[in-house]
């Protein structure tokens, strides 16, 4: 008999080696699978992925800026995500924030100064975002209306509305698509720090994941958070306005996925497409999962999504293979990795099928004798 | 002037891709899984049947000497075992394992899409093959035969005949399915262990056992619509992320029928057409509008999630275990 129970808690290291074993089984099983499907030597093939993450400074540079972009929206969606509110609308609130920043670019991107204009887009991507995001939370918060679903449904509004506005803006006329915004001018795009392109998102994001920890750990709204998440029930025990802290919440969680959107337009991209959000909204659940909720954590578990698709990039040019190839390994990994966690909630305790007969004889003759 | 004629049967063609993939979520989120792994099951399940037939008409040499019988055998079971692999997947993490449903299903749909593109982009590579792209003619034709009189009944054999075989299988399974959940002891228990696990347990129901067989059963019928798209729909061309979105799709289509597969062969003929929709009402010179019609689906979705819950009527709620794993000893 195997006998399934949960475990009270388990020490850092042991859930940590549990999670590392998780990964190199996966390894090995994406080596096999490389090597059965391919023919390639799978040591070949992660030599290249790690070449392609971290092979020179300018690769360097554009894991850490995919990195930014994908924990500030896995940051987004922790609060939610601890009050038990499974917000999968992030691609959504991205691409509503990305919309809300090219609308002002484009708008009065020549009539304000940069600092002023580049306000402006703040406060308008994080509103969109906030907008796309409390809709859903207003629904649950008063008629319990399931919010998977719901925010699910409005990734695709958002999609289409950005879809209508491309080519409301398109330039040229007929060709499908936006171009670079404001090109000549750069009004609306984020200054270069010491020459870098990227190191003004990466910084903002790093501040952005450090307040967020202390907010959610050290922070009254971050208790309530945590309380309802808990239960509910308790949490309207203990006067906690539920209702008011899924809003409050879910107004951060989508502002914060409009200010992802800010970075990608006004930081990397200047333009605006349909798949600028590049399915971060739904990455970034499994990376805050991953992380067990913690903002700090975050760093690893996005960090490992990142260069699995960088370095799937790489060995598509390479070995001339499908960029999907890397699809398929960050896939296996997740599954091994999802599969290690039951190993740290439960604990699996084996007993022989007789002690288990014996016991219940005994409790039946001590039943009778009573 | 809006021609309805060639308007249903091209709505008709994008919903039954739609219908299986709902039908097979229904039944599984009627067992308290909810599955966002529909997506990428669909696109192994398209995938697996087109490598299965790529590698039967490659080992017949000339594609005309195919064998109707085999020709519609392999990829239906390839397909078939495609999906039900990737059921049993995400039954063993979220049953056996307990994981968390939507983090599964997520990485069920990376996975599946990742696969799906993979082969759809490298099968012709990895064969050797020197076909310029997949296009699978001989089985498509298969696929797409008709009833004789479709073709000769006017509108009528057009609006109601003029379909491959599988289309018709989508509207039967709905319908079985419905019956199925509704009428028939099996139904009732696997909507017992949808509400309430616990109490189902109690009164002896195997709750891994139902999750188990729910789920893989709605993975593969899923699966059927992804290979409905290839062989039918797309002629038997496969082309990556082609697909597209239609996986999300048949999840809307389940809340909007508020669970039950009998709606849903009527509405999913309804999302098919809202979906070519933009095709057919003229824009004129504004094309922009036309991706305004596109999101008319989901904003219906919307709309029917939100009144089913304001309305708050028992039997047009979510199963209310949807998303939680079940553990005995958990109280």
């Amino acid at each position: 008999m195997i006998h399934i129970s949960k475990r009270k808690e388990m020490p850092l290291w042991q859930s940590l080696s549990i999670r590392l074993a998780a990964i190199v089984v996966a390894l090995i099983v994406c080596g096999i699978i490389t090597t059965t499907m391919t023919g390639l030597n799978p040591l070949e093939v992660y030599a290249s992925m790690v070449k392609g993450a971290f092979g020179s400074p300018r690769k360097v540079w554009i894991l850490l800026q995919e990195l930014a972009l994908l924990l500030c929206v896995s940051v987004a969606l922790t609060p939610a995500f601890r009050m038990r509110f499974w917000n999968l609308g992030g691609e959504g609130q991205i691409l509503v924030g990305c919309l809300a920043s090219a609308a002002c670019m484009i708008a009065i991107g020549d009539k304000l100064p940069n600092p002023l204009l580049i306000f402006i887009m703040l406060l308008w991507s994080l509103a969109a975002g906030a907008l796309w995001a409390v809709i859903p939370a207003y629904f649950k918060a008063r008629w319990n209306t399931n919010e998977t679903l719901f925010t699910l449904m409005m990734n695709y509004v958002a999609t289409q509305l950005v879809a209508y506005f491309v080519i409301v803006w398109e330039v040229p006329k007929g060709s499908g698509n936006i171009g670079i915004i404001n090109q000549t001018t750069e009004a609306g795009w984020f200054a270069q720090i010491a020459g870098n392109k990227y190191l003004l998102n990466i910084l903002l994001v790093a501040a952005l994941t450090v307040a967020m920890y202390i907010y959610l750990n050290y922070s009254k709204h971050g208790y309530e958070i945590s309380v309802v998440g808990e239960s509910v029930n308790t949490a309207r025990y203990v006067g906690i306005k539920v209702e008011r802290v899924i809003l409050r919440t879910l107004l951060l969680s989508g502002a914060i996925c409009g200010f992802a959107g800010l970075l990608l337009v006004a930081g990397t991209n200047h333009t605006l497409t349909t798949t600028l959000a590049g399915g971060r909204g739904f990455t970034a659940v499994m990376v805050t999962w991953l992380a067990k909720f913690n903002p700090l954590v975050m760093i690893a578990s996005s960090l490992l999504l990142v260069f699995m698709g960088n370095g799937a990039a790489e060995i598509s040019t390479a070995f001339a293979l499908n960029q999907s190839f890397g699809d398929i390994l960050t896939g296996i990994i997740l599954f091994f990795i999802i599969g290690s966690e039951f190993f740290i909630t439960y604990k699996l305790s084996f007993s022989s099928h007789d002690k288990q007969t014996n016991q219940a004889t005994l409790a039946t003759t001590a039943m009778k004798e009573a | 002037m809006f021609d309805i004629v060639s308007f249903i049967p091209r709505a008709v063609a994008q919903g039954i891709p739609l219908l299986f993939g709902s039908t097979g979520e229904i039944i599984t989120e009627k067992s308290g899984n909810l599955n966002l792994g529909i997506p990428g099951v669909m696109y192994v399940g398209g995938i697996c049947g087109v490598i299965g037939s790529f590698l039967y008409e490659r080992s017949l040499g000339n594609p005309n000497l195919i064998n109707p019988v085999l020709g519609i055998l392999i990829p239906l079971v390839s397909c078939l075992v495609g999906s039900l692999i990737m059921g049993l997947l995400y039954c063993f993490l979220t049953v056996t394992l307990r994981a968390n449903q939507n983090v599964t299903g997520l990485a069920m749909t990376t996975f599946g899409v990742g696969f799906g593109n993979f082969f759809g982009g490298s099968l012709i590579k990895l064969t050797g093959a020197e076909v310029p792209s997949i296009a699978l003619s001989a089985t498509s034709k298969l696929f797409r035969t008709t009833l004789p009189f479709a073709h000769t009944t006017g509108p009528v054999g057009g609006i109601f005949f003029s379909y491959g075989f599988l289309a018709y299988v989508a509207i039967i399974l709905a319908f079985v399915a419905s019956f199925v959940l509704k009428r028939t002891r099996t139904g009732l228990h696997l909507r017992a262990v949808g509400e309430d696990p616990a109490a189902a347990d109690a009164v002896g129901i195997d709750i891994t056992r139902y999750k188990y067989l729910a789920t893989c059963l709605g993975c593969m019928v899923a699966g059927l619509g992804g290979l409905y798209y290839v062989m039918d729909y797309a002629n038997g061309v496969w082309s990556n992320d082609a697909f597209g979105d239609r996986g999300w799709l048949a999840i809307a289509l389940v809340i909007f029928t508020i669970w039950r597969p009998n709606i849903s062969v009527f509405a999913s003929i309804l999302f098919g057409g809202l979906y070519i929709l933009y095709l057919f009402i003229p824009t004129g010179e504004n094309l922009a509008v036309k991706e305004i019609y596109k999101m008319l689906p989901y904003v219906v979705t919307i709309i029917v999630l939100v009144f089913s819950s304001l309305r708050n009527k028992r039997e047009n709620q979510p199963p209310e275990s949807l998303g939680l794993p079940y553990f005995r000893e958990d109280r």
